[in-house]
């Protein structure tokens, strides 16, 4: 939008530890693991552990993007709500330019959120009904002591042109925007602290077709001018190709496998990033893709199957179990259905490992090449 | 050409509301020939979903009202037909299944209840032979253990599973056609895929009519022979679907198909619309499209006069003052066969049969 609406913004240099140590990565995530106890009982008993994030580890560059793809339950929003400590993790390390976010105390910690941002999926409910505009963005600059008075709705108006609404909006009630223009609010908020990493849960998916391109644009321009890092959370594979650096795709709470965005869309590997890029209907009335149609549903991430989670409806096995010698393979039952699999499969969770083809190409599969 | 099994004729429908009146469809005219897949998209508001309601009188009154029009099916108009009469239409030769199958099933009934219930209404049939309909329904849309499902109540299954339910009660009665309102876009696109070829089979199968509403071209251009584009309560665009993906006739289906991302397209920037869609409140004057079109060029007509569906050729129609040269679409008409048969997988035939054969079925 306007230069006068950017320059004012970058005018207010926030103090705080902007600057990283050299060649280290933004976010870098190790092990995290987040289980949800099961209580059962009169004296609700931990019977069990939803385990809805299971060993995730990755890094974040500064200015890039990454991408988080899988379908609904496979951990992926409770990925971006732990890395920011929304919702406790059971284990594992987040770095923040070097710093332990887990390890921190809270204060410290209060301090460190203005770096770190998110973005809602749902952009009715994520914004309080009974603020104004002007003061659900001005409020996390006031809390953090960035401005106040005229120059913090000087700064509001800034942020508002900026994300391409008309600064007078600020007097206004949240209920009087249409969806793709909430979403824009969601955005001017989460820029208010200047953050150098955001989490974008699902930002687009309640968005009509003709606004979500827009909100896109806006995102990525924002990106470039700004040098934020994105942690793009999303279930639409089209539109995390479109806007990631790198993608990561999920399964029952594990990264099944992690690429650049164009090696990862290009060269598949992991049979279940295979059958997902398969089943999205193309916009093109004479499809030249072959479809893999997956059987049954994803299991439930309370009694994951074991080995590799993804067996009982992987078409790979079963058909490298077709050739392999008995020893090698086990009979297992999905559903109503009976069929031979590798047993290694069955009993061994594959690491992720580096494929052939493009460097840092890495899946977690014990059949794919 | 065989006669069309469903014929919406310029139907208007209002709704009265505190603000005064306002018409989320107006004169919406098309046809769905039998074994044809229709479609309409559009974004949220544009009346696509009304227009699906008021084909089975599903609007409620007040109110909402259907000002003009007839529905007409196999010759005979659904909205002059009595109550008691059109209750023998809804289910039995026309049905509907909606987005959402978590509200669309009543949680304290068995599932096997709730599909016994049309069947028993629509057919004449014992309770026992009912109940073996029912089971052979969801046999049908590839349940395991039909005959245990049936005993179970909706909150036991998850969302797809319940998709396939509705879709089991949809066509238990043999409809002539259905209407399948948003029928994935609660579900995960593996599931979708399984409930769209799902939807397929079973269509090939029956000879059954389909209108499919959806805001997803993806989902249209795999599933539908003909489409029609809705903007702002009426249809802006109709066409078959080789003809609107190929050479779209309406700016707002043009930039409808450039803003969205797909695969493998790793270009910088998404075009897109300006503007949002408009509130059935206060649509622009003229062509309601104009606020947000590149084409206008400061023509006046366009916000004055409101563009009339034309033929921009051969079985393609568009409503725009600006509809550039087209070069002369081949003869096409709407394709009653499907062109899209369920494809082999990569890795031979092991995923592509979601369903068992109905050879297979032994009760």
């Amino acid at each position: 939008m306007s230069d006068s609406g950017t320059s004012s913004v970058a005018a207010v240099e926030y103090a705080g530890s902007r600057q990283g140590r050299a060649g280290e990565p933004l976010v870098k995530v190790e092990d995290l693991r987040t289980w949800f106890p099961i209580r059962r009982g009169v004296f609700s008993q931990t019977v069990g552990h939803v385990k809805a994030v299971d060993g995730v580890s990755f890094t974040v560059q500064e200015s890039k993007t990454l991408g988080l793809v899988g379908e609904s339950g496979c951990g992926k929003t409770t990925v971006g709500r732990s890395i920011l400590r929304l919702i406790p993790a059971t284990s594992g390390k987040v770095h923040y330019r070097g710093d332990d976010l887990f390890a921190m105390p809270s204060g410290e910690l209060r301090r460190m959120r203005r770096h770190m941002q998110i973005i809602f999926q749902d952009p009715v409910s994520s914004l309080n009904p009974r603020m104004t505009v002007g003061n659900i963005i001005g409020e996390p600059i006031v809390v953090h002591g960035i401005a106040k008075g005229k120059a913090k709705d000087e700064l509001v108006a800034s942020l508002l042109e900026r994300v391409g609404l008309d600064p007078s909006y600020a007097v206004r009630y949240p209920h009087e925007f249409s969806g793709g223009q909430r979403q824009r609010i969601g955005i001017a908020r989460a820029l208010a602290l200047s953050p150098d990493f955001i989490v974008c849960d699902e930002p687009v998916s309640a968005l009509d077709v003709s606004i979500q391109s827009q909100i896109l644009n806006l995102l990525d321009d924002l990106q470039k001018e700004r040098k934020i890092a994105y942690l793009f959370i999303a279930h639409n594979l089209a539109v995390v190709e479109h806007c990631s650096d790198e993608v990561a795709v999920m399964y029952l709470g594990r990264i099944v496998e992690k690429a650049t965005a164009e090696d990862l869309y290009a060269n598949p590997k992991h049979p279940y990033t295979v059958s997902l890029l398969s089943a999205v209907p193309e916009p093109n009335p004479r499809p030249a893709r072959k479809r893999i149609v997956l059987k049954g549903e994803v299991p439930s991430p309370s009694n994951p199957p074991t080995g590799c989670a993804f067996h009982p409806r992987c078409a790979l096995t079963r058909l490298k179990a077709g050739v392999a010698s008995a020893a090698e393979t086990m009979e297992v039952r999905s559903g109503s259905e009976c069929f031979r699999v590798l047993s290694k499969c069955v009993q061994e969770v594959p690491p992720l490992t580096e494929k052939a083809g493009a460097a840092g190409h890495v899946a977690a599969c014990w059949v794919a090449k | 050409m065989a006669q069309p099994l469903l014929e919406i004729r310029d139907l208007t429908v209002g709704f009265d509301t505190d603000r005064g009146w306002i018409v989320p469809v107006r004169n919406v005219s098309f046809c769905i020939y039998p074994g044809q897949t229709a479609a309409l998209v559009g974004e949220s508001g544009c009346g696509k979903s009304v227009t699906a309601l008021s084909i089975l009188r599903l609007i409620a009154e007040p109110p909402g009202r259907i000002l003009s029009g007839q529905v007409l099916m196999e010759g005979r108009d659904l909205l002059a037909l009595p109550e008691t009469q059109m209750r023998s239409v809804r289910g039995k030769d026309i049905a509907m299944i909606f987005q959402e199958p978590m509200t669309s099933l009543n949680p304290v009934f068995t599932i096997g209840d709730q599909i016994m219930e049309a069947i028993l209404l629509h057919q004449h049939v014992t309770a026992r032979e009912a109940r073996d309909i029912a089971e052979r329904s969801l046999y049908d849309v590839g349940i395991a253990d039909p005959g245990r499902r049936l005993n179970e109540y909706p909150h036991q299954m998850s969302g797809g599973m319940r998709q396939r339910v509705m879709i089991a009660m949809a066509l238990s009665c043999k409809p002539k056609l259905l209407i399948a309102d948003e029928p994935t876009t609660a579900l995960d696109v593996t599931i979708q895929a399984q409930i769209l070829e799902l939807l397929r089979k079973l269509q090939r199968q029956a000879n059954m009519a389909m209108l499919l509403i959806t805001h997803d071209l993806g989902v249209v251009a795999e599933n539908a022979d003909v489409v029609g584009v809705m903007y702002a309560s009426r249809i802006v665009e109709y066409a078959t679907v080789e003809d609107l993906f190929d050479r779209p006739a309406h700016p707002y289906t043009e930039g409808l198909f450039r803003s969205v991302p797909k695969l493998g397209n790793l270009a910088e920037r998404l075009a897109t619309i300006p503007g949002t869609v408009p509130n059935p409140a206060h649509f622009p004057s003229g062509c309601k499209f104009h606020p947000r079109c590149h084409r206008m060029e400061g023509d006046a007509k366009c916000g004055q006069i409101e563009p009339s569906l034309r033929e921009v050729a051969g079985s393609h129609w568009a409503a725009c003052h600006h509809v550039p040269n087209h070069a002369s679409s081949p003869e096409t008409s709407p394709r009653l066969d499907h062109r899209r048969e369920v494809v082999a997988m990569a890795t031979e035939d092991l995923g592509a049969d979601v369903l068992p054969s109905a050879k297979e079925y032994r009760p």
